[in-house]
């Protein structure tokens, strides 16, 4: 089962890129011109994100380092023992909803601290991938028609976000 | 949102390092955090204009279309109010297209575009409607092909294997995407039998 699903993983992205590439040929596109177009737009996303990573690798950094995660951990920790939940993660599932580019500094830090091959660290990896900013996309998508009144919206994406994170967490600890 | 959470944070974290005596620490982490951002922005720059280059060529083929032809019925099955809106369909189906292909940045004006579309048609035009909620809660489960913002930074900390994610990455999106929708359906059943009471 563990062999099958390392086997799919290596597989997909060599796969679509192949999938990707042939049909590019196929329909007699010019391939690489085409993807020197597109790479271009990919230096542009990472220095689009660049400053906001400094801004909170800073931030989460110092967090880390002056004690204060630390301290909510310890708050939080004979709470999340009762659901054998790992504490180290709990940062992560708290910002992930709010902020996209502080998971990213949150998760990074994780994966530094614990190791990026350890089980926190992969989980870590596999809850950012898994779930998104949810309470930031329903304000973006909200407020795109002036609406407020947001209904049941809230409960719906949330109970996801709790599923994806539950999941994750599961998952990984199968695997290891 | 983080004009709120950063000045909280820096503060927080400045000034109980400044009351503990934490000084020295304090500052090696602000030029650590500064060195990783900067080394993971470098690592990142090479998964990212991979990908961004080959997705390219995939939205210069027919795979877009026949992606969007592929998710019809599903489409039809999530919103069952907007059977007749070609177009409201058509935005949604290429928003998550652009979603599945990790295309962030054109998932979310077509995402709002059809946000549009959708309140045009809304009859209670100061609250969601039920399209309008299923929208949004397919774009906040993140179905995605290739986690690849997370496979750069795994592989920018020297992982064994970065893309060995992928699947659990799959397995646990699939879940809460089904639990989702799942919720989403029954609340506006429940929410459809108390207007008719």
């Amino acid at each position: 089962m563990i062999n099958i699903i390392n086997f799919l993983s290596n597989l997909a992205m060599p796969l679509i890129i192949l999938i990707i590439v042939i049909y590019g040929v196929i329909e007699k596109k010019e391939v690489f011109d085409k993807f020197i177009e597109g790479a271009k737009d990919g230096i542009k996303i990472v220095i689009n994100i660049f400053p906001t990573l400094i801004g909170l690798f800073l931030a989460v950094g110092t967090l880390r380092s002056s004690g204060v995660i630390d301290i909510v951990i310890k708050i939080l920790d004979p709470l999340l023992k009762i659901v054998n939940f790992p504490t180290e993660i709990m940062p992560l599932a708290l910002l992930r909803p709010i902020s996209g580019s502080s998971s990213i500094a949150v998760a990074t830090d994780i994966m530094k601290n614990f190791g990026v091959d350890s089980q926190i660290g992969i989980m870590a990896a596999v809850i950012m991938g898994a779930t998104e900013t949810t309470l930031y996309t329903i304000a973006v998508y909200s407020s795109s028609v002036k609406i407020k009144k947001t209904r049941f919206v809230l409960i719906a994406s949330l109970t996801a976000d709790i599923v994806g994170i539950v999941t994750s967490i599961i998952v990984c600890r199968f695997l290891s | 949102m983080l004009n709120l959470v950063w000045p909280i944070f820096i503060i927080i974290s400045f000034s109980y390092a400044i009351f503990s005596g934490n000084l020295q620490n304090l500052n090696s982490s602000i030029f650590d955090s500064v060195e990783s951002a900067v080394n993971l922005s470098i690592t990142m720059l090479g998964t990212m204009c991979l990908w961004s280059g080959i997705i390219n060529v995939a939205t210069n083929t027919n795979i877009m279309k026949i992606m969007n032809k592929m998710l019809k019925p599903i489409i039809r099955f999530l919103f069952p109010e907007i059977r007749e809106n070609k177009k409201a369909q058509n935005e949604i189906s290429m928003n998550m297209v652009a979603n599945i292909l990790g295309l962030g940045n054109a998932a979310t004006p077509l995402g709002l575009k059809a946000m549009e579309t959708l309140q045009e048609e809304n009859k209670n035009k100061k609250e969601l409607s039920n399209s309008m909620i299923m929208l949004i809660v397919i774009n906040t489960a993140s179905i995605q092909i290739i986690p690849t913002t997370i496979i750069a930074i795994r592989s920018s900390l020297g992982a064994e294997n970065p893309t060995s994610i992928i699947v659990p990455v799959w397995i646990a999106t699939i879940c809460a995407a089904i639990v989702g929708i799942t919720v989403t359906k029954l609340l506006i059943k429940y929410s459809n039998k108390r207007e008719k009471i």
